[in-house]
């Protein structure tokens, strides 16, 4: 396992090859980006436990930990079976990962992670953390957290990432060593406050009205579509009365017993299918999901370049008027305002040599000013260019895994359609015998 | 009689069901408190199937033509020579009420009839009325129902187009099926129905058995019911018992499809919020808008394609379902009928028993006391009661023999129908539950189509990438 970085691999890995019985899709992360870390290793989320453990003040609670198993894919597609590494991780710990992977590239759309609870919830599924439907949905959905990682050009050379994955104690000490902390603090006061930009980069703010529009039409769509489960649901579950009342009834007949005895078992096949075809689409709405989330982590990229055209603009602004202070204390001109100025009119002249030190001072406050402008310009610059080339990247994804989502669900739709066929031909032979 | 009576409070909307939390695997349990009582308060509008052979109306000469075997009588269908319609509502107004009429047009070759057409207005009173003569000229003949009065729950509008069709419908149903039956379709009143003028019908409803000799009947009827039958032949339990279990898995299966329209329309209406979620969100998309659309579409189609579905349930076997509900009310009443004509006729005999017992006793402990004490001649008064009670001996012998026969048609009677009436509700059943079958594998064919058509559009765009072939089943 010591070499997994060394080893080339020389085709694309399939990043779900133990899922083939699974339905999770991750079929689509495949990136071709050649140092991805996704090319080296083969990442799964295999498992999920219940421990119990001690909170502070004595408190007993219990929580959800998830196996991270790891491999080097060289190693699997010679088809050798070698023992994966593994480590236990909780989900706090992924949301920190991802705190660190925000702050540290502010100008990457940041894949998003499963919801903390289950929300757009119908009747049958459960709210409860701990229920086990939960509890799988939200080990697909952070293994496809972590595959997105591994599979990004930039972040995947990431070493708390790799210490993630890899290296179960100490881990948040670590990450905490980076002092991303406070770095991030800082910046989400900033992020929230108001400001107003003057020349914000006119591409992001596009992409900042997008990401709106994808939040609210995604979250409406995956209302609606629990609300018409929830209905399905009811309308396949009332057959199931007639497959009881039929069963009933062919007791007391004579030539229609045997067939509607018969057709009653299919009214019951009937209303039991519509729990796995429902359990299906939930993945689908899973994968609609994360992209509700993922339209927030753009939102965000968007909000951080407004943040630092701001700051540029804000350092600017004050370099222009400091060197306009300077000029008029050469000059003696004054066309701003001042309070120097003022009480200087109102109690007498300062000596020359107040002025000098002022001149001074303003001198070296030029000076880290224009420095303060160049950094600023070409943070903000590398960050346009880079921001703007990961939410191309992200759009093309989006692309890919929408339009691969949208094909799952007519897949599934075809599915219920070809059960319902089935049963309801059973159905028919069994009323034809009565 | 006016069958015009304002529709009764509408009862208040269905209480949520009783969906619980958890129910993986159970289904729903029908709310079984549920006000679903949509049968008219009218007890005279029972329902049934009459399927009989010929008779004639003198019950001493049926007896011998009556065929009530267990074999199939198949009725030669080219012998149909009576076909009635029933369509074309029409509403009228006038200042005193609003009703609806249905045209009727009749068609026969039989010599009976002047003509051989008719067409004519006949409103729902008019169809009460008729049933009603029917079953009192065959009390033990099995009358197929009529569409209630009024609905208590769902619909609340008497002249909504839905009610109007559906009730159209079961009256053409209603007239078919009695010009089917070789005695009903005999009868005089509906020769009068299917040919009379407005006002001619009018004028012939006023006549027939006046009120009192209805009640005449009726007290009877009450009397007898009140005795109770006592030796009811073995055949008439079991269908009794029969009857009984039917009705309630009518019922339930009535009350089920009910259900299953109710839940969905909901879903119909869930639809209606998601499918144009897509078509919103390829307005904010490139790559993603033509997939979108395509998704949008399908959705479209599908839900079209549900709302057929839902009206095949409601149109064809809710119906069905609820005639045959309405149809053991009718069942029920003509058992009791019978009852009630077996128990007159156990009760004339108790009589004729005790006058034969009075006939035979010994004078001595028989009113001869008493006629001496009106100063009768002892001898001259016993001979003169049992003249008396002689006389009264043959007239009852005379009733009882009249009544013996009534009843014994009576029975036949019901035998033959019942038999018939069994032959249709399997066929009236198997075929409103097979078509339901059909309709629904058709509309899941359709679905699968417009999904695979979609399919199709997504793979002719990229060119065949295509990496869930998993999804087949």
């Amino acid at each position: 396992m010591a070499d997994a970085q060394r080893e080339d691999a020389a085709e694309t890995d399939t990043p779900n090859a133990n899922d083939a019985q699974e339905k999770t899709t991750n079929s689509t992360m495949v990136e071709d980006s050649s140092t991805t870390l996704l090319k080296r290793m083969e990442i799964t989320v295999a498992e999920a436990e219940k421990r119990t453990g001690k909170k502070a003040v004595n408190m007993q609670e219990t929580y959800t930990v998830y196996l991270i198993e790891t491999r080097p894919s060289s190693a699997v597609n010679e088809g050798q079976s070698v023992a994966p590494d593994a480590l236990w991780r909780r989900y706090s710990e992924f949301e920190l990962l991802r705190n660190y992977l925000l702050v540290t590239y502010p100008f990457i759309v940041v894949p998003p992670l499963p919801e903390k609870r289950a929300e757009f919830v119908w009747h049958k599924l459960s709210a409860d953390n701990m229920d086990p439907d939960f509890v799988e949905r939200r080990r697909v959905g952070l293994e496809t957290f972590l595959l997105r990682v591994a599979s990004h050009p930039v972040m995947s050379n990431d070493k708390i990432f790799y210490h993630f994955l890899m290296q179960e104690r100490g881990w948040k000490e670590v990450v905490y060593d980076t002092g991303f902390q406070a770095k991030a603090d800082s910046r989400l006061r900033a992020l929230n406050a108001t400001f107003r930009v003057k020349n914000p980069d006119k591409r992001f703010m596009e992409m900042k009205h997008y990401s709106d529009e994808l939040q609210s039409i995604t979250s409406q769509l995956l209302r609606a579509r629990a609300r018409v489960a929830d209905r399905l649901y009811g309308v396949y579950k009332v057959h199931g009365n007639y497959g009881r009342v039929f069963s009933e009834w062919s007791a007391i007949e004579k030539e229609m017993g045997d067939g509607l005895q018969s057709a009653g078992h299919h009214m019951d096949a009937y209303a039991a299918s519509i729990d796995d075809i429902l359990e299906e689409e939930e993945h689908y709405a899973d994968q609609i999901k994360e992209y509700l989330f993922f339209a927030e982590a753009l939102r965000a990229v968007c909000r951080k370049h407004e943040l630092s055209q701001y700051e540029l603009e804000t350092a600017s602004l004050d370099l222009t008027s400091k060197k306009l202070q300077r000029e008029e204390l050469a000059t003696g001109i004054v066309r701003t305002f001042s309070f120097k100025g003022m009480t200087t009119k109102l109690f007498g002249q300062e000596t020359a040599d107040q002025r000098e030190a002022r001149l001074k001072l303003l001198e070296e406050q030029i000076v880290e000013g224009e420095e303060t402008v160049r950094e600023k310009t070409a943070e903000c610059e590398e960050h346009v260019h880079s921001g703007w080339e990961d939410m191309q990247r992200f759009k093309e994804q989006k692309d890919r895994d929408l339009r691969e989502a949208f094909i799952n669900y007519a897949y599934m739709q075809m599915s219920m359609c070809k059960k319902g066929i089935q049963m309801w031909s059973n159905a028919k032979e069994c009323f034809s015998k009565m | 009689m006016s069958g015009n009576v304002a529709d009764s409070a509408v009862s208040p909307t269905t209480p949520a069901q009783t969906i619980p939390a958890d129910l993986s695997g159970q289904m729903l349990e029908l709310d079984e408190d549920d006000d679903l009582e949509v049968f008219s308060k009218d007890t005279t509008n029972t329902d049934g199937r009459s399927f009989s052979a010929s008779m004639q109306t003198s019950p001493g000469s049926m007896i011998n033509q009556y065929k009530f075997d267990e074999e199939e009588e198949e009725e030669d269908p080219g012998a149909k020579d009576l076909f009635i319609t029933v369509d074309n509502p029409e509403s009228h107004i006038t200042t005193i009420e609003t009703f609806i009429t249905y045209r009727v047009v009749t068609k026969t070759t039989r010599s009976e009839f002047d003509s051989s057409e008719y067409e004519v207005r006949r409103r729902y009173q008019d169809f009460l009325w008729l049933r009603g003569r029917l079953e009192e000229a065959h009390p033990t003949l099995i009358v197929h129902p009529l569409p209630e009065k009024f609905v208590m729950k769902g619909m609340v509008e008497r002249f909504n187009d839905d009610f109007i069709e559906t009730r159209r419908r079961a009256l053409h149903r209603f007239l078919n099926r009695i010009a089917e039956h070789p005695i009903l379709s005999c009868n005089e009143d509906l020769k009068v129905f299917l040919s009379a003028q407005a006002w001619e019908l009018a004028s012939h409803k006023k006549q027939g058995p006046g009120f009192l000799s209805r009640m005449g009947e009726t007290v009877r009827a009450v009397a007898a019911s009140v005795r109770g039958v006592k030796n009811r032949p073995e055949e008439f339990n079991s269908i009794q018992e029969y009857v009984e279990s039917f009705s309630q898995k009518m019922t339930s299966l009535d009350r089920i499809t009910q259900r299953i329209v109710k839940e969905e329309r909901e879903y119909l209406e869930e639809m209606k919020e998601y499918a144009p979620t897509y078509t919103l969100w390829s307005g904010s998309e490139e790559e993603l808008a033509e997939p979108l659309k395509g998704v949008a579409n399908c959705l479209d189609r599908c839900f079209q394609e549900t709302e057929g579905q839902v009206r095949q349930l409601s149109d064809c076997l809710a119906p069905t379902l609820h005639e045959y509900v309405l149809s053991t009310d009718t069942l029920k009443a003509v058992l009791r009928r019978r009852d009630n004509m077996q128990a007159e006729l156990e009760a004339k005999n108790e009589v004729l028993a005790a006058k034969r017992a009075d006939r035979d006793a010994d004078p001595r402990e028989r009113g001869v006391v008493w006629q001496s004490l009106l100063g009768k001649n002892p001898e001259e008064a016993r001979q003169q009661r049992q003249q008396r009670l002689a006389g009264e001996i043959d007239e009852l012998k005379e009733e009882i023999d009249k009544l013996e026969d009534r009843v014994e048609w009576a029975n036949n009677a019901l035998k033959g129908d019942w038999n018939r009436w069994q032959r249709s509700m399997r066929s009236d059943l198997k075929d409103a539950f097979v078509s339901t079958a059909q309709k629904n594998v058709d509309y899941y064919e359709k679905c699968l189509s417009v999904w695979e058509s979609f399919l199709l559009s997504m793979r002719a765009d990229v060119g065949g990438v295509d990496q869930q072939a998993g999804g087949d089943s």
